[in-house]
């Protein structure tokens, strides 16, 4: 009888014990969302992230392309949509305009330990994200197509002209060349690099007030018009996805491609061996006679919301710690350029490393950045289809540019 | 029927229409008249894995407070309607004074994104209305002689372009039109032109979007017209036969006059929906060489990185209803007439 008796207190007993158990990562409850760009890395760190679920704590994740357009109004509710964001230096920018996001510096005291002083993104000394990848747009050559026709490895986009031209004439691709000149951000983001390349500045010092209608403008967008010359007739319907498309079916000798692409361009998914084993990566070529490759360095982060409770945001913070430990690196290495303890830098980060020492520009973390970015993606199409002159799509640009900041309240 | 009954009647129609049309009409309208307020900005130390340096950001807690004092914004008039965005009159006052000619004048207003979009919108709904209201007539009285027996299966094809989904079924020709694709190669072969390029040439582009259109709407003319032909009286077509008119001359003379009220109708409803063109500008990727209003409206909300200008995509939208109402003026006319000669 006694036994009987004290039966249900043994269970109890134990299934207490056991559900304490499950409280994995020492997180004693809480609920944790995140939302996220959809890439391979970001799948690596949040699967990392997700082993913390379970005994109290739930776990949900959104992985999207389309994460900038719910990103704002999904923080901005209280309590917010979502615990984390995944952000890069120019989604964070609205977070940061509105005020969704917390600082970290207490939370980085407490669990942070292990993470590298240049992990921290701080704004006045206060920690807004922490960083674990970092990426970059850089060149990509095909070194058996370059040998037949003779060049050597360009350096520059001058010779990267000289090398197309010699393939061409060698009658061996009509088109060799490709970067991702599709119409919108990826256009304004091509832009934005090679006008940093020629050492250009894109808004007057300390305001608002567009500075790109000059000299170096203008050699910018003849460069894009020469690459284009050797480029595909539907470059404007080009994206990432696109040219990665385009090179894994063996249809270009070089090609300007973001860094997060090599690992899978390097895979043995959608190509045949001949492309991948002759797919070598470099620095982003520097243009103009300039020291600096014509490319902005971009980082990807994690930052918490600020209108979710203390306790959210503390296992929120210890999941993300867990999602880009020392072990994820180790399991996922190539999987991007992580600036993690624990990252050897294999084949497929050469080229962001690369850029990155020979001191490429990060892309600029200004709250109107965005809005000079969209005007040159919708304005310079014309000037690539021959319609209209430089200085007048440098000119359409800063007039477009200026009747949205005008109307966002920065001018 | 008595005013009362009548007003009970139409009473769940007319308050679903103010609620759901009258308000969110005003609504973008009172938006439309507000820009957002100053951001108000400040210089700070920015740390990232790149380096430290110094740089403008925006001062959150003091922008916050003016948007809670009002919260819609600075009044801003109709100044966001004749800004560069839109009508830009300053931008056009300026090229009338500066231009060499009707030409030059011409393609410095093209250059204006509100008159571009105009431009294509204008033109492919008086190139697709139409043709969709000819070629519907035309295939209606097609497949009202086929034999019986062959009329349900073909009815059933006819419909299949309107069934599609338009984002879908643009996307599926986005696909087949790529040089790589099956329509864009054979038709280089046809040309003997290995650069043709459906989606290079703006004019291309414009075409394809127009063809795509009209292959898009035809059915919907096709089925309208197909289902007045049944009520056609016989006796009248008959009657017209013994007299001895010819077959051209029946359709002239008897069809077409009997279809008039669906004709209206169709090219009611056809002006206003080619008006508002926009899933085959998404499907197609064709925005860097066509791009009509709703286009632009929903550029200015994409919103990528709260980006969204309101005041804008409220002014454009005001402008499209104005623009739709002057399009309708002509056939409203005339139904206002035909309503009133009626009651006399």
């Amino acid at each position: 009888m006694k036994i009987i008796k004290i039966l249900p207190l043994v269970f109890a007993g134990i299934i207490i014990m056991g559900s304490s158990a499950f409280a994995k990562c020492g997180i004693s409850g809480g609920s944790i969302r995140i939302l996220a760009n959809d890439f391979p890395a970001i799948h690596a760190v949040l699967s990392a992230a997700e082993k913390c679920a379970g005994g109290g704590v739930t776990f949900t994740k959104n992985t999207t392309k389309e994460h900038r357009n719910i990103v704002v109004a999904g923080l901005t509710a209280n309590p917010a949509e979502f615990t984390s964001a995944v952000v890069a230096n120019s989604s964070i920018v609205p977070l940061l305009n509105d005020g969704l996001i917390r600082p970290l510096n207490d939370l980085v005291a407490k669990h942070g330990r292990g993470l590298k002083k240049h992990q921290l993104i701080t704004i006045n000394g206060k920690i807004m994200a922490v960083a674990f990848m970092a990426n970059a747009q850089h060149f990509y050559y095909r070194k058996d197509i370059l040998k037949k026709a003779g060049v050597g490895v360009p350096t520059s986009y001058e010779d990267v002209l000289s090398a197309a031209k010699a393939i061409r004439a060698k009658g061996n691709m009509q088109y060799p060349f490709a970067f991702n000149t599709k119409k919108g951000w990826n256009l304004g983001e091509e832009f934005i690099n090679m006008y940093l390349g020629y050492n250009g500045q894109l808004f007057k010092p300390g305001s608002p007030e567009a500075s790109i209608n000059n000299s170096k403008g203008v050699a910018t967008l003849k460069m894009i018009k020469s690459l284009t010359e050797y480029s595909n007739p539907d470059f404007l319907t080009f994206d990432s996805n696109a040219t990665q498309a385009l090179w894994e079916g063996g249809k270009l000798a070089m090609a300007t491609m973001w860094g997060s692409r090599a690992a899978a361009v390097l895979d043995n998914k959608g190509s045949t061996p001949e492309v991948t084993s002759n797919t070598n990566l470099a620095s982003a070529p520097t243009v103009g006679g300039g020291s600096t490759p014509a490319t902005t360095l971009w980082w990807d982060g994690f930052t918490i919301a600020k209108n979710i409770s203390n306790k959210d945001a503390e296992a929120t913070f210890i999941a993300m710690m867990n999602g880009i430990s020392t072990e994820m690196v180790k399991s996922n290495n190539d999987a991007a350029v992580w600036l993690i303890e624990g990252f050897v830098p294999g084949k497929a980060a050469t080229g962001v490393s690369a850029s990155a020492s020979a001191g490429a520009t990060p892309y600029p973390m200004l709250p109107y950045a965005g809005l000079l970015h969209s005007a040159l993606g919708s304005e310079l199409a014309e000037f690539l289809q021959g319609n209209e002159s430089a200085q007048q799509a440098l000119a359409d640009v800063e007039a477009a540019y200026t009747a949205s900041a005008k109307e966002k309240g920065f001018l | 029927m008595p005013h009362r009954t009548f007003i009970y009647f139409i009473l769940p129609s007319l308050l679903s229409m103010i609620l759901l049309i009258a308000v969110p009409i005003f609504s973008a309208m009172t938006q439309s008249l507000f820009i957002a307020h100053k951001q108000v900005v400040m210089v700070s130390e920015t740390c990232d894995p790149f380096g430290c340096k110094k740089e403008t950001s925006v001062d959150a807690e003091a922008t916050a407070n003016l948007r809670v004092k009002e919260p819609l914004g600075i009044f801003n008039g109709f100044d966001t309607y004749t800004n560069r965005n839109h009508l830009a009159t300053s931008e056009i006052i300026a090229s009338w004074n500066v231009s060499t000619g009707w030409k030059d004048f011409f393609s410095q207003i093209m250059n204006l994104p509100f008159y571009k979009a105009l431009a294509f919108t204008i033109t492919y709904t008086f190139v697709v209305t139409p043709f969709v209201i000819i070629l519907g007539f035309l295939i209606a009285l097609g497949v009202n002689s086929l034999a019986s027996w062959v009329k349900g299966p073909t009815i059933f094809f006819s419909l299949l372009p309107m069934i599609v989904t338009p984002l879908i079924g643009s996307l599926i020709l986005f696909w087949m039109i790529d040089a790589e694709g099956i329509l864009g190669s054979t038709l280089q072969r046809i040309f003997n032109d290995n650069s043709l390029s459906l989606k290079a040439s703006p004019v291309l582009t414009w075409i394809m979007l127009i063809v795509y259109g009209i292959w898009h709407s035809t059915p919907f003319a096709f089925i309208v017209f197909y289902a007045g032909l049944q009520t056609i009286p016989h006796e009248t077509l008959e009657a017209s036969m013994l007299d001895g008119a010819s077959l051209w001359q029946q359709k002239r003379h008897v069809v077409i006059p009997y279809l008039m009220p669906l004709i209206i109708f169709v090219t009611l409803i056809q002006l206003m929906d080619n008006f508002r063109v926009f899933e085959p500008i998404v499907g197609f990727n064709a925005s860097a060489n066509a791009t009509s209003l709703s286009w632009i409206i929903f550029n200015d909300l994409r919103g990528e990185d709260a980006l969204q200008l309101f005041g804008s995509a409220a002014a454009t939208s005001m402008l499209t209803i104005i623009g739709v109402g002057i399009l309708l003026i002509p056939v409203l006319t005339r139904i206002w007439k035909e309503f009133n000669s009626k009651t006399v």
